[in-house]
């Protein structure tokens, strides 16, 4: 099970990232929860056949990761393992969609081939985004904002558990895997029945996981309310953040940049 | 009237599926009681714990705390009372933080901030473990968990001090640490346990468990000399009142 165990240790690791202390580790987690929300937003509203428009957006990405000091190599990884779902919802675009849209010399590029195109950059940007404010603000403080911003608090609190019990649920699993392995000498064991059983018995060990947890919150005095412990505020710095980031990704999103550079440099030799 | 007395009445718990794990439990723990609880697997240890805070609920019998009956009603007021440290850390330590889990329990009780701040510094200090405060709990050792929880029920300054194999899974070092610190706490103690040295170093009383049933309630001195009582209820002598197995002389 190492692709298990080194799955965890990579989640671990980008919790960790969220450890550092750059100009941007410091900035209230709401500011950079609501810059990646416009970020996303502007991002996804594009109409389906735009590429052009979405190049400039990249900017976001790299100016954050250069500022934080997060490894590029690492998030471009974490991009990578994503791909294959990307590749299968945009696959038969080509396919269905065999109208013209552009003609480069002798080469017609289809309508379906532009629209996959897009389908994959805009998952990179978006992918991205979301990797990057988890490695720059951390899981938690993610969910504090986004419960103080609004979110009703039992969202918030299930979002803490899953990705707290994920590192517990994955070594279990892990460790029932290992056991079946060794025991199935190499062969197959008993195949796909034999997984059935242990995932049903990884869920009914969640469930009697899930009753102790429980049992050791009402211990502690839980009547239902999480107090958590804040310091962090919402200052100047985060509004220019907030404010100089939207104002961006709007004339982006309004202003085809690209186009407009591409005719002020073909304008320019003509 | 003293919160710190445990007093369990024919206590009788049956579970869903028809086990009947507590068949006739009767025993009163007094204030300041440093008292071990040890049996056979599946002799009722684990029932009888959670009985004790309220987490089951008995088919027959009753349990005072501190001469309060056990009820819904008065439930909110035990848990506070009766600390109680699981077994397995993993189901103890639920918040992303270490910080954040000590300070569960304080905040619940309703206390300000800056309160709250200092208990939480106070118990991670008494329990070695100030230096772990940011880090989250999958990212510590089993001694380091084992003594966040603890924390985590220390802070709720409780009365009465309930564990579940407190020393299981521990190397020796952090078993004498643990020990050390359990014998600083001087309200009123009660342990479960399979490591039968550490009952006869921190426990003046024992009882045993046998089948459901109370075997034997005496000074922990007494019970572990009762060799015939110990075997027939599927224990032995602790390790150190046992001959040297290199030259067969005793301590």
């Amino acid at each position: 099970m190492g692709s298990i165990h080194s799955a965890v240790l990579d989640l671990k690791r980008l919790d960790l990232l969220a450890n550092g202390n750059s100009t941007i580790h410091r900035l209230d987690a709401r500011a950079k929860v609501l810059v990646t929300l416009v970020f996303v937003i502007c991002v996804v509203s594009f109409s389906r056949y735009e590429l052009t428009a979405l190049f400039p957006f990249f900017i976001f990405p790299i100016v954050i990761i250069s500022l934080s000091g997060l490894s590029p190599l690492f998030i471009l990884r974490k991009i990578a393992l994503l791909c294959p779902f990307v590749l299968a919802v945009g696959i038969f675009n080509p396919v269905f969609d065999r109208e013209v849209l552009v003609q480069l010399g002798p080469l017609g590029i289809s309508a379906g081939w532009i629209s996959f195109a897009s389908i994959v950059v805009r998952s990179i940007l978006t992918v991205g985004a979301a990797f990057i404010l988890v490695g720059v603000t951390g899981f938690t403080a993610v969910c504090q904002a986004l419960e103080r911003m609004g979110m009703p608090q039992v969202f918030a609190v299930q979002l803490l558990f899953l990705y707290r019990y994920i590192f517990v649920l994955a070594e279990e699993g892990g460790r029932a895997s290992r056991a079946r392995e060794l025991r199935s000498c190499g062969r197959k064991g008993l195949g796909i029945d034999s997984f059935s059983s242990l995932v049903g018995h990884l869920l009914l060990r969640t469930w009697q996981r899930a009753e102790r947890i429980h049992m050791a919150m009402l211990a502690r005095g839980f009547t239902g309310e999480f107090h958590a412990y804040r310091q962090s505020c919402f200052g100047k710095a985060e509004l220019w953040f907030v404010l100089g980031w939207a104002t961006l990704f709007i004339i982006l999103r309004t202003q085809n940049v690209s186009r407009f550079l591409g005719s002020l440099i073909t304008g320019m030799f003509s | 009237m003293s919160h710190h007395i445990v007093e369990v009445k024919n206590l009788q718990h049956v579970y869903s599926d028809g086990t009947a794990a507590l068949k006739d439990v009767s025993f009163m723990i007094t204030h300041g009681e440093s008292v071990g609880i040890i049996g056979a697997n599946g002799a009722g240890k684990s029932t009888l714990l959670q009985h004790l805070n309220g987490s089951l609920d008995p088919t027959a019998g009753s349990i005072h705390i501190g001469h309060t009956p056990l009820s819904k009603g008065t439930m909110p007021d035990i848990r506070r009372t009766v600390g109680m440290v699981f077994q397995d850390p993993d189901d103890q330590l639920f918040m992303p933080t270490v910080f954040d889990d000590v300070a569960f329990g304080p905040f619940n009780l309703g206390l300000s901030v800056a309160d709250v701040e200092q208990r939480v510094m106070e118990v991670l200090e008494q329990v070695g473990a100030s230096h772990l405060r940011a880090k989250p709990p999958y990212h510590l050792s089993g001694g380091e968990k084992k003594r966040v929880a603890i924390a985590t029920v220390l802070a709720m300054s409780p009365d009465i001090l309930v564990m579940d194999e407190p020393t299981s899974g521990l190397d020796p070092f952090a078993r004498r640490q643990l020990m050390a610190l359990l014998q600083d706490f001087h309200h009123t103690k009660i342990f479960t346990s399979h490591d039968l040295d550490m009952v006869l170093e921190i426990c003046d009383r024992t009882i045993i468990l046998h089948e459901g049933l109370v075997k034997a309630d005496g000074p922990t001195s007494e019970i572990f000399r009762d060799e015939e009582l110990l075997s027939s209820c599927r224990l032995e002598k602790p390790l150190s009142m046992q001959g040297c197995p290199i030259c067969g002389g005793k301590r």
